[in-house]
């Protein structure tokens, strides 16, 4: 390395910073475009069911009111796999809050009163929308996500588990979580010919223009996706959501370029959220807290029109060896919204279950739950059998005991007062799995000795533009402001979406092929460029392939301290520390912010977060940010972030692994077992809520005089 | 109507505003001043926060009738007016930001270059230099806005407790960073600027 | 958005003129609550009658030692006054607790008084409210109702007042002043909110077309010792899920006098009048506070998912009146 000091590892500062910080960072309906018009969508009003008029003559009757679509007159499109985005296309209403029409007209008022002026009429058909443990149609998938088996089976759970000394039969139920980015889903899409260009708030330019390509039957080249500024995603933009097909549609019908910016009270009907999940856990353990069999069952839902199957149940796959398990999962099909991706889809309900549970077998054993969890550590990874390529957990857990100062806790339940509060702490391990996913990049030298790299990352908030262009001039060996890295446009090499923490590993490596190559053959050229540049391009398509068989995984603990009020039944979190293993930490910045950002949204999963499925009308009540409350500046305490230094060879060049997601994973279950410390109430459904934890407090209180 | 209100220093003016159409809409739209941000249009996130005659309001909640005649600081007007703050005021009224200015500032693509090099011709105010040097930035959506309202928390308060910041900056919700570091960027724009003084 | 008209006035008749002219005009304050609400599509009013501009946005000593606020005082500005924080503590207290600091940088008294609730089935147009089109139902009460109303509910509507001002002011028995074609009127704000019954729609007594000019809030010496307790999901912004205003004068272990009401657990804000009379002369002992406020919840009716309410507020007066007593005899 030429540099004196090195680039990867160092905290360089957000590169579009002064764009976002003087308001000039342009996000999906920013820029200026001339004789724009306005989209408002309008939602269904059943839970289930047919349209069967639409009357737009009071909405047609403004001026500025351009058109009105539905599925009567909206533009045919081509199937997909994604039935969420088939907008428009049939009378059929599959839950409520799905697209029935839609307004355009040229300002955004105009638009929003034609969309309230529409009449639709429906024919209502009996709706089922709540979830439950014995729910008739439940079914096995065949499998829960790409490539993981539905149900996994290992020696003999039902024998050893009922003859095991300790046994543990609880269920743990996660509600309905919203992502809530704070950019609503939004686009301006323009057509010019056959041509369609979009800004588009995603996480994925790439997978968005191959999928309209598909709707609107046209070439991919044809198809401009442009997402330079992301006010955030959470999983909730991974993939193409309807507004972009509605925004699209709309602008080819009235030949104009249209905006359409969902209305926040819009987003938990249609753009996705995590189900919620029904999770029972049985572990038959020794009395020193040997786990000998563990069972994680897991019951979730779906749409009408699919979605993704929350895959609690894995990460009692990875996490404690466990030499007789039952893994499952058993989904539903209900006339709701359809659920999709958010932050650690997976790993974060499933760990909640499984990390409130050690917690409850660490109690009934007597053990300290971290003693608790290096015991049940496994050589390899349990469900596969292979090696992990690092597994640093026990050391997160010990470092974490250290920094916390965990020795000096009091295991007594309930034990430590301050006045009205009680004090607790608790403890819950993370994981993630390490994900790389086929992308392409180019590596260009310029005459005058500057450097252009592209790839169609999307940085929607990760800080991918400045590790990319860290680990760009670090391939290269040439100073950070030589190197300028071009990311959010579909136009770009194609890459992969900025969702399962893979990111930075998906785009940096094919980044650092093309500029490992492009600086070989400079050097052999002895570094003298031609006049017209010298451009290498990059795909680790076969790198994957070629990479060895091992369990690659992030871990880390996370502790927390909290106080309750046992007069109002309020919990407040006091402290929160996490303690990773993630690899070598590219840029402890941005990482450490995706921590901490992962932790606080686990905050607000164990104490605010929470939807309520309105079982008459088919839709979740909390539907704006005044009644689905994410944290708020005063929720969030002091948080503190460290990591375990990993050299780990079995990763990717840069020696890295995902760090978006690890965060929320074991939030919640460290404050619901510092809640129990605190109280001796063990809250098995979240959020924690006072009014949740009022009427046990109510009753310990009279239980015992104090 | 004609509306005729300042915006960051100058006076503008629009026509054919209906007055019923919201501040943000007017800002966005009509003048082409997209900094301030629409995340929820009820109040609830503080990301569409300007000063209106000094004081930090929701745009999202007023109604273009009612700014008639009254002055607005926008994020894009930000740094112009801690200069002016600092230097105690306009004496000229030619002071302000144009929105030929605010718009170019528009952003190139960002690039590696680091540095003071770049797109604007203007020094940044203490909060947004804190903001960016503490990393109180992650996706940005919300950034506009708490800025807006922490320059005010500091005009008011030049050193205020974390108490004061939380506060003060209750009405703002942000979806990423944990809010830890915009703290530290508050506190470190109030640390500067006692130094400077 | 429904199309409307926007006027601004200087001077209270003719804003009250104005108004009069259009059977669908609404006055305007800080437009916190209205706005959202015409954005969807609940509040569809023909004119806005802007009314902050009006000479009404000062706090005065009245002659006899109380407080006049002027209606178009921000709510900012009420809970920054010296007088105010003095004198009646737990008004103070009570609108810092509120929203957020943009919002009440906006927000008038005026309005607050005036404002809406928060019941999610109120703000949707595609289902029922007997509140919103009488006689349509009320889906809260089999549905989500976790924030209803405990206390003087019907059938009809369980939904809760959200202000948590109101619920200082009640407790400290201020009067609402207004203006109509008329002449001027008082109302005292125990009989300004009217009873849910079977008529949920109707909210205030305030007369038709009556604009509010200000509150005057009567001397009070007990509001020196206040104190308003919010308890919320979130730790700031965010609606109560129950709140208390309190005021005690304890001599000599006695109860001299005591204000009490509670907020989020009616369609008013709640003056426990009948804690009050329990609690008056008698001791300031947790016994004799829990007994007055079982005595006051007794009327109390739960649904399924708000019946931690009724433990909730007991434990809170319990709670701020030994808070108070401490306080009082420190």
């Amino acid at each position: 390395m030429t540099t004196t000091r090195p680039l990867l590892g160092s905290p360089m500062t957000r590169l579009e910073g002064r764009e976002k910080v003087t308001g000039t960072a342009r996000y999906a309906v920013d820029y200026p475009v001339d004789r724009v018009a306005y989209a408002w969508p309008v939602p269904a009003a059943v839970a289930r069911g047919e349209i069967t008029a639409v009357d737009a003559t009071a909405a047609l009757a403004d001026p500025a009111v351009l058109a009105v679509l539905s599925y009567e007159n909206a533009p045919r499109l081509h199937d997909t796999d994604d039935r969420t985005l088939a907008v428009l296309q049939s009378p059929h209403i599959a839950h409520r809050g799905q697209f029935a029409a839609l307004a355009v007209a040229t300002s955004l008022e105009a638009a929003r009163g034609a969309a309230a002026a529409i009449r639709v009429a429906y024919a209502p058909e009996p709706h089922d929308v709540i979830l439950t443990r014995d729910h008739p149609g439940l079914y096995k998938p065949d499998e829960v996500d790409e490539g993981m088996p539905t149900d996994r089976e290992h020696g003999d759970f039902d024998t050893v588990y009922a003859r095991a000394q300790v046994r543990l039969d609880a269920v743990y139920e996660t509600p309905p979580l919203h992502n809530h980015p704070l950019e609503p889903h939004a686009a301006t899409a323009m057509w010019d010919g056959d041509d369609l260009t979009v800004y588009d708030s995603n996480q994925g330019a790439t997978a968005v223009q191959h999928v309209l390509a598909e709707l609107f039957g046209l070439a991919t080249g044809k198809i401009h996706v442009i997402n330079e500024h992301v006010g955030g995603g959470f999983g909730s933009k991974g993939t193409a959501r309807p507004h972009v097909v509605l925004a699209a549609m709309a602008a080819r019908v009235v030949r104009r370029p249209v905006k359409l910016a969902l209305p926040r009270n819009q987003l938990a009907a249609v753009t996705g959220h995590r189900s919620p999940t029904i999770q029972r856990i049985r572990i038959g353990a020794d009395t020193e807290g040997h786990v000998q069999a563990l069972a994680h069952e897991v019951t979730t839902q779906i749409s009408a029109l699919d979605g993704f199957v929350e895959p609690a149940a894995v990460v009692s796959r990875v996490m404690y060896a466990a030499p007789n398990s039952r893994t499952t999962h058993r989904v539903t099909r209900l006339d709701v919204p359809t659920p999709s991706w958010m932050r650690a889809p997976g790993e974060c309900p499933g760990m909640f279950a499984l990390e409130s549970a050690m917690d409850e077998l660490a109690i009934a054993c007597g053990v300290d739950p971290i003693e608790l969890r290096v015991r049940n550590e496994p050589t390899v990874e349990p469900d596969s059998g292979l090696p992990f390529s690092s597994r640093h957990l026990v050391e997160c857990l010990r470092e974490g005991t250290r920094r916390f100062g965990w020795h000096d806790r009091d295991p007594r339940i309930a034990g430590k007062h301050e006045g009205r509060l009680l004090i607790g702490s608790g403890v819950a391990a993370s994981t993630y799995p390490v994900y790389v996913m086929a992308s392409h990049a180019e590596a260009h030298a310029g005459p005058d000795g500057s450097y252009e790299v592209h790839v169609s990352a999307s940085d929607i908030g990760t800080g991918a533009r400045t590790v990319l262009t860290q680990i760009a001039a670090d391939a290269l060996g040439v100073p950070l402001d030589r190197v300028r890295v071009r990311v959010g446009s579909s136009d770009l090499p194609p890459a992969s979406v900025a969702g399962a923490s893979s990111g930075t590993a998906s785009w940096g490596w094919p980044v650092h092929k093309a500029c490992t190559e492009l600086r070989q053959r400079l050097e052999a050229l002895g570094h003298s460029v031609p006049e017209q540049g010298l451009t290498v391009a990059a795909d680790i398509a076969e790198d994957l392939d070629d990479r060895e068989d091992y369990a690659r995984h992030a871990f880390g603990a996370q502790f927390a301290e909290v106080q309750v009020d046992t007069v109002t039944g309020e919990t407040r979190v006091r402290r929160l520390l996490g303690v990773f293993a993630a690899g070598r930490i590219l840029n402890p910045r941005t990482a450490r912010s995706q921590f901490i950002g992962g932790m606080t949204m686990g905050l607000g999963m164990a104490l605010l977060e929470g939807s309520t499925m309105d079982p008459a009308f088919g839709d979740y009540a909390e539907r704006d940010l005044a009644s689905y409350h994410v944290p708020a500046c005063a929720d969030v305490p002091e948080i503190d972030v460290h990591w375990i230094e990993e050299e780990d060879p079995q990763l990717n060049p840069m020696g890295s692994k995902g760090i978006g997601e690890i965060g929320i994973v074991g939030t919640a279950a460290a404050i619901a077992n510092a809640v129990h410390h605190a109280t001796g109430v063990r809250i098995r459904a979240l959020p924690i809520h006072p009014a949740v934890l009022m009427p046990p407090l109510a009753g310990a209180r009279q239980a015992s005089p104090s | 109507m004609r509306l005729t209100f300042t915006v960051n220093g100058r006076q503008q003016e629009a026509d054919d505003v209906w007055e019923g159409e919201s501040l943000l809409y007017v800002l966005r739209e009509r003048m082409g001043l997209p900094g301030s941000k629409n995340a929820c249009e009820q109040g609830e996130c503080g990301s569409c926060t300007v000063r209106l005659d000094g004081v930090p309001v929701c745009a999202c909640l007023v109604a273009a009738g009612q700014v008639q005649d009254r002055e607005v600081v926008t994020v894009e007007g930000l740094a112009d007016y801690a200069r002016q703050r600092a230097e105690g005021g306009c004496g000229t009224g030619a002071c302000g930001t144009s929105l030929d200015d605010a718009k170019r500032w528009q952003s190139k693509p960002a690039d590696g270059r680091t540095g003071e090099a770049g797109a604007f011709p203007q020094q940044l105010s203490a909060i947004q230099r804190a903001f960016i040097d503490a990393g109180a930035v992650q996706c940005g959506f919300c950034t506009p806005g708490l800025l807006v309202a922490a320059d005010e928390l500091l005009e008011r308060n030049a050193s205020p407790s974390d108490e004061d910041i939380r506060e003060a900056l209750s009405g703002n919700l942000c979806r990423c960073t944990g809010y830890e570091k915009i703290l530290d960027a508050v506190r470190l724009a109030a640390a500067r600027t006692e130094e400077a003084v | 958005m429904r199309e409307f008209g926007y006027q601004r006035v200087f001077d209270v008749p003719g804003a009250v003129a104005l108004l009069g002219t259009d059977p669908e005009a609404r006055f305007l304050g800080g437009g916190t609550n209205l706005v959202d609400l015409m954005k969807a599509g609940v509040e569809r009013p023909a004119l806005l009658v802007d009314v902050t501009e009006l000479p009404l946005g000062r706090i005065e000593a009245t002659a006899d030692g109380g407080l006049r606020i002027g209606a178009t005082v921000t709510n900012s500005d009420l809970a920054a006054d010296p007088q105010v924080r003095r004198h009646y503590p737990a008004l103070a207290q009570a609108v810092l607790a509120g929203a957020s600091g943009q919002l009440r940088n906006m927000a008038t008294i005026g309005g607050n008084l005036l404002q809406r609730t928060r019941c999610g089935y109120f703000a949707d147009l595609t289902k029922p409210c007997n509140k919103r089109v009488p006689g349509s139902g009320c889906p809260a009460i089999e549905g989500e109702h976790h924030n209803h109303a405990i206390l003087g509910a019907s059938e009809h509507c369980v939904a809760v007042h959200p202000s948590d001002m109101g619920v200082a002011l009640t407790a400290f028995d201020a009067v609402v002043s207004y203006e109509t074609a008329d002449g001027p009127g008082e109302l005292p704000l125990a009989e300004f909110y009217l009873p849910v019954g079977d008529t949920p729609h109707l909210e205030t007594a305030l007369p038709s077309g009556a604009l509010i000019t200000g509150i005057t809030l009567p001397p009070n010496p007990v509001a020196a010792v206040s104190r308003y307790r919010k308890v919320r999901e979130r730790a700031s912004y965010a609606f109560a899920i129950g709140s208390i205003a309190a005021a005690l004068d304890v001599r000599d272990g006695l109860v001299r006098e005591v204000r009490l009401a509670f907020g989020a657990v009616a369609s008013r804000p709640w003056r426990a009048r009948e804690a009050e009379r329990l609690l008056t002369g008698g001791p300031a002992s947790a016994e004799a506070f829990a007994a007055a406020a079982d005595a006051e919840l007794a009327a109390a009716e739960t649904l399924p998912h708000n019946a931690y309410k009724v433990t909730l507020m007991r434990n809170l007066v319990v709670a701020v009146l030994t808070e108070l007593t401490e306080e009082a005899t420190r």
